[in-house]
């Protein structure tokens, strides 16, 4: 048996919006080097819908791919949809991940809310703090 | 081109162990315990191996104990030791930072039951100092344990020194050699040593058989009870076909070792230069006093267990210390304990062989990796950060 899905390989071989995008409207780093797992999304937001989006990631397999497989489950779809993606909406996406990986998609969740956060606070828009809870810095896997 | 580059965590079996036991199975299989003739002849085989274990380490057959391996060997040996110190009040253990976890964990488990164990240093090259264990020792010491090589970074210990240390002092002294038996000369007698483990499957032999080396005079509890096996000190049925897998491989190993680990040194060398070309890396360990077999490096702005998997993806097979492939939350203790902070350790790779590997197969290595380094480097946020003078480098751009 493979330690990943068949889905998960294929995202980390093929990272799927991998670069940075110049000018982005929204970006958010969440992890740190410490932990071994850093990702960094850049949102285009164009009337409310995100029109380009790309990733950056340091960290293992799972991560990877969980970026990738992120980043295109929001590409094209308007903020309000992509603020509820979930951790588990990546995983099932993924075909599931191992337990001791899930916090990868967290990650990706988090990396995403954050880049949506940061688009709000640059453009001056109103947002309901309920929906961006505390980054991973907070999350056990860290500390 | 399919490189196994993984032979540290475990080995092929050799065509000659595996012939070795055939016939422990099909033939003689009987029960060394029974006295009929199929039994006392696999009783034969058995104490005949034991002879020919203890000549490859400079040992009597009396002073081999079979196990289930590297692990339990350990396990007994410290165990025993801690054990028949605390009858004379002697409970303080000295160990190293970095030695392999069935160690570690069975000290952890000795200071719970009210040990007190010092962990030295091992320095930057990944060397334990003598004289740090000869300071360490207290009147109260029962036991010394270093390993005699180190499974992640190959580094070698001083271990006839130390061996000679605990000896003037009347330490016991055990050495965990499952990474150095077969590989590099040991000899108990010339090298000061009281117990030493060992394990088949680091040279050719199966899987699940280890031997443990006690010195006469030097008392031994039994871990596992039951049947007068192994002398009392080891209960269990003995894996005899096992056994003669793991006595032909050892002695495979200990008659080639001289001009092959000369020639695998050789191409050690020629990996580790290679790789150096490879910028804001860091080879891991002393450079010299190392396994002939035992390459490893860190790699900044990058993850091990994603190098691995690309690795794996172009035939390569390795391991890291990082993370992600510990199945923990940190780095190995192995790269911490050398000095190695987080966010490099978690960039780890662990090359090794058990041969000298051809100049295609070394061009293709450092290709290899040279090439998915970059690309994970490309995707990563900690590299960018480091190459935009974000975060300060940790390594030079090249080592030498
Ligand atoms: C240094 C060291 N000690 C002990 C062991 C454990 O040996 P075994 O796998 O035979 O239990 C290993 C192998 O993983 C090792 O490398």
């Amino acid at each position: 048996m493979a330690l990943y899905s068949e889905k998960v390989m294929d995202h980390f071989r093929n990272p799927r919006n991998v670069g940075q995008i110049e000018n982005a409207d929204g970006v958010g780093e969440v992890g740190n080097p410490v932990c071994g797992d850093i990702m960094k999304i850049y949102l285009k937001i164009d009337g409310g819908v995100i029109t380009d989006v790309k990733f950056e990631t340091f960290g293992c397999g799972s991560a990877i791919a969980s970026s990738s497989m992120a980043t295109e489950l929001i590409k094209g779809k308007p903020l309000s949809e992509a603020l509820t993606l979930t951790n588990k909406a990546v995983t099932e996406a993924l075909d599931g991940l191992p337990a001791h990986k899930l916090h990868c998609s967290v990650l990706a969740e988090e990396a995403i809310k954050a880049a949506v956060k940061d688009y709000y606070e640059k453009n001056g828009i109103a947002y309901d703090p309920k929906d961006f809870p505390a980054s991973c810095d907070t999350c056990e896997h860290c500390h | 081109m399919e490189l196994y580059l993984d032979c540290a965590a475990t080995t092929k079996m050799s065509r000659r162990a595996i012939d070795a036991m055939l016939p422990y199975m099909e033939e003689v299989y009987g029960n060394p315990s029974s006295l009929y003739s199929k039994g006392q002849a696999a009783k034969e085989a058995l104490e005949k191996a034991r002879e020919r274990v203890a000549a490859c380490i400079g040992s009597t057959a009396r002073e081999i104990y079979f196990t289930s391996g590297g692990s339990e060997a350990d396990n007994q040996a410290i165990i025993s030791a801690a054990a028949n110190g605390a009858k004379k009040d002697k409970k303080h253990i000295i160990s190293t930072a970095f030695e392999h976890h069935a160690v570690l964990h069975t000290l952890k488990k000795l200071e719970k039951q009210g040990y007190e164990v010092t962990y030295l240093p091992v320095g930057e090259n990944g060397i334990v100092s003598v004289s740090d264990v000869e300071n360490a020792i207290r009147s109260d010491t029962c036991l010394v344990t270093v390993m005699y090589a180190n499974n992640e970074i190959g580094t070698i210990q001083p271990i006839r020194e130390i061996g000679g240390v605990c000896r003037a002092k009347g330490v016991t002294f055990h050495t965990d050699a499952v990474q150095a038996a077969g590989h590099i000369p040991v000899d108990v007698v010339k090298d000061n040593i009281d117990m030493l483990s060992v394990s088949a499957h680091k040279f050719h032999g199966p899987k699940g058989v280890g031997a443990l080396y006690v010195r006469q005079g030097v008392i031994l509890n039994s871990l596992i009870e039951g049947g007068a096996q192994e002398r009392g000190k080891r209960a269990g049925t003995e894996n005899v076909a096992g056994i003669m897998g793991m006595t032909a491989a050892l002695e495979d190993a200990v008659s080639e070792m001289d001009a092959a680990g000369k020639a695998i040194a050789s191409s050690r060398d020629r990996l580790i230069a290679g790789l150096r070309s490879i910028p804001y890396s860091s080879l891991n360990g002393d450079e010299h006093k190392r396994l002939p077999g035992n390459v490893s490096f860190c790699f900044e702005g990058i993850e091990g267990e994603s190098l691995l998997l690309m690795l794996d993806d172009l035939g390569i097979s390795a391991s890291s210390g990082s993370a992600c492939t510990s199945g923990s939350l940190d780095p190995s203790h192995v790269l911490l304990a050398i000095g190695r902070v987080h966010e490099v350790a978690h960039g780890s790779l662990r090359l090794t062989t058990d041969r000298p590997l051809s100049d295609g197969e070394i061009a293709y290595t450092v290709n290899s990796v040279k090439g998915v380094v970059e690309r994970l480097r490309a995707m990563s946020p900690l590299w960018h950060d480091l190459e935009n003078g974000k975060r300060a480098h940790i390594f030079k751009e090249f080592e030498k």
